[in-house]
């Protein structure tokens, strides 16, 4: 079970980062280091309908989520009409998106940005979206504040596109405090995850 | 300048540890104190002669936002925002400062700048104050006012069949969260920090003072908190939760779980005496939200309802009843 420390962190961090580690996870267990912390991510888990106990750990809480067999609401939810997860569709993994540095291509540095700011405003929009994003080397910033593609980043969220930055690199940028959307990946799930994808697209 | 983990009026101690401590204070038995911390109003008032009173309050919080001068706005306007509640005007104002003695000084002027350009807009003026060196940042105001005693609005007079309006969207504490996790709305902080530089001065140039039964402004407490305060355990509120406003993008922010200690503190404090019948999550966690130099919450008879909001922009948001097993009960 995936342990998150949110001690030293204060409201709304902690919801936050139980909600943002509960979309890559089926079970979690969250440290916090204050009794509101607690009853905050209560409230979060009963609108998400995941199943939420606590106990006290000394002087700080464990807080354990877990899905419980239930669908996250997006997925529960989603509307006729709207784009699907190809996973829900036909039965593959799905394509895997990679950005692995800053831009799209190879050219003026303005361009490139242009270009990927682009690209992920038109990716938001097709029938098929993709199963997972992946964001590495230089392409973690992408997924951190002030990222210029956070508003459609959180589109393809909600529309249930699991989102993975590389744990390494968020930490040799000096990130980690910044990560904002999405779950933090590693090696091993990163070769996974584009070993089993019909197809990696690296824009 | 130092960013606050929980800035302005969401550093408030909850209201609860509060009254337990101020109900063990030996209590003065002067007669010029009309109103005193016993009654939970928004200032304290002290009659001066047979025609007039004093009004005398104090608010200071650390930084909710990185500009100074916009911080020092936000504090005076919150400062000043009690003695409005209570129907008076402000005539001087003295300043609290704590700060780091490691920062930049100019910062801590243009918090003052700020603050005093508040006190000036409100036709007051700055007499002084008191600095000390603090870790961190925290600015406020200590302010005095006048009004006539036969002109005093108390929080805790309203009357059954009352309606209840108030002067500013509510959110303040829910679009500064989003800040907090990078994931603001810049018009929607644009229109919160417009919000919270925005005195609540003018209600009474619109609306006459006899129709107002009862009135405070709504901060750190939420709306249920200090609407819970005017009910005084007499009477029951009914809330139109669909009908509060707030701050565009605060349903967005609440969506994505930006939920803040002050807001589940007011929870708490409220506990089992509010009762939500209707609507959803939302309709909760605004109406518990802090707010930072909130508008004016006021009460007036049925009959002058109607009338309210085309005289004063502010929106109706709940209606007093007898009293019921619980105090608040939002639909």
């Amino acid at each position: 079970m995936k342990q998150i420390d949110a001690r030293k962190k204060v409201c709304p961090i902690p919801v936050v980062m139980a909600k943002e580690a509960m979309e890559t996870e089926q079970e979690i267990q969250v440290i916090v280091d204050n009794f509101v912390a607690v009853q905050n991510i209560e409230k979060m888990a009963r609108v998400k309908g995941y199943a939420c106990s606590h106990a006290a750990s000394g002087e700080d809480y464990l807080v354990t989520l877990s899905r419980n067999g239930q669908p996250d609401t997006p997925a529960a939810a989603q509307p006729a009409g709207q784009p699907v997860l190809p996973a829900e569709c036909c039965q593959s993994a799905g394509y895997a998106v990679v950005i692995n540095k800053e831009g799209m291509g190879q050219g003026d540095p303005v361009l490139s940005k242009k270009l990927l700011s682009a690209f992920f405003f038109a990716l938001t929009k097709q029938d098929i979206l993709p199963a997972v994003i992946l964001f590495y080397n230089q392409g973690a910033y992408y997924t951190c504040q002030d990222s210029p593609l956070l508003e459609d980043l959180r589109t393809l969220e909600k529309m249930g596109v699991r989102i993975l930055t590389c744990g390494t690199c968020l930490d040799y940028y000096g990130l980690k405090e910044k990560l904002v959307i999405g779950g933090v990946s590693n090696m091993y799930e990163i070769v996974e995850t584009m070993a089993a994808a019909d197809k990696v697209i690296v824009p | 300048m130092i960013y606050c983990k929980s800035g302005g009026c969401t550093a408030k101690l909850g209201a609860g540890a509060l009254s337990r401590i101020l109900s063990g204070l030996e209590k003065s038995s002067d007669p010029h104190v009309l109103v005193g911390f016993d009654s939970h109003d928004d200032g304290a008032i002290y009659q001066i002669n047979d025609r007039q009173a004093i009004i005398s309050t104090l608010d200071f919080f650390p930084p909710m936002i990185e500009d100074p001068y916009i911080f020092g706005q936000i504090a005076a306007t919150n400062a000043l925002s009690d003695i409005y509640a209570m129907g008076g005007r402000p005539l001087t104002a003295l300043n609290i400062v704590c700060f780091p003695d490691k920062l930049d000084l100019n910062e801590l002027g243009k918090i003052l700048e700020g603050g005093n350009a508040k006190v000036l807009e409100a036709g007051a003026t700055l007499v002084g104050g008191h600095s000390i060196v603090d870790e961190d940042i925290k600015y406020g105001l200590s302010v005095t006012g006048i009004v006539d005693v036969d002109k005093i609005l108390r929080n805790d007079t309203v009357r059954e069949g009352d309606v209840l309006f108030l002067t500013k969207k509510l959110g303040t504490g829910i679009i500064m969260a989003s800040r907090q996790v990078g994931d603001a709305n810049p018009e929607a902080v644009k229109e919160a920090l417009g919000s919270m530089t925005t005195l609540n001065n003018r209600l009474l140039d619109h609306i006459p003072f006899e129709w107002i039964h009862a009135c405070t402004d709504v901060t750190g407490f939420g709306l249920y908190v200090h609407l819970d305060e005017m009910l005084h355990g007499q009477y029951t509120a009914v809330v139109d939760g669909k009908a509060l406003p707030c701050f565009d993008d605060c349903r967005r922010c609440v969506d994505s779980f930006y939920l803040t200690a002050a807001a589940q503190n007011n929870r708490n404090y409220l506990g089992d005496r509010i009762r939500f019948e209707g609507g959803g999550f939302f309709e909760e966690e605004i109406g518990f939200d802090a707010q930072t130099s909130g508008g004016l919450l006021f009460s007036v008879s049925e009959e002058h309802a109607t009338q309210v909001q085309r005289l004063f922009p502010c929106w109706q948001v709940a209606k007093i009843i007898p009293k019921t097993d619980v105090s608040i009960i939002v639909r």
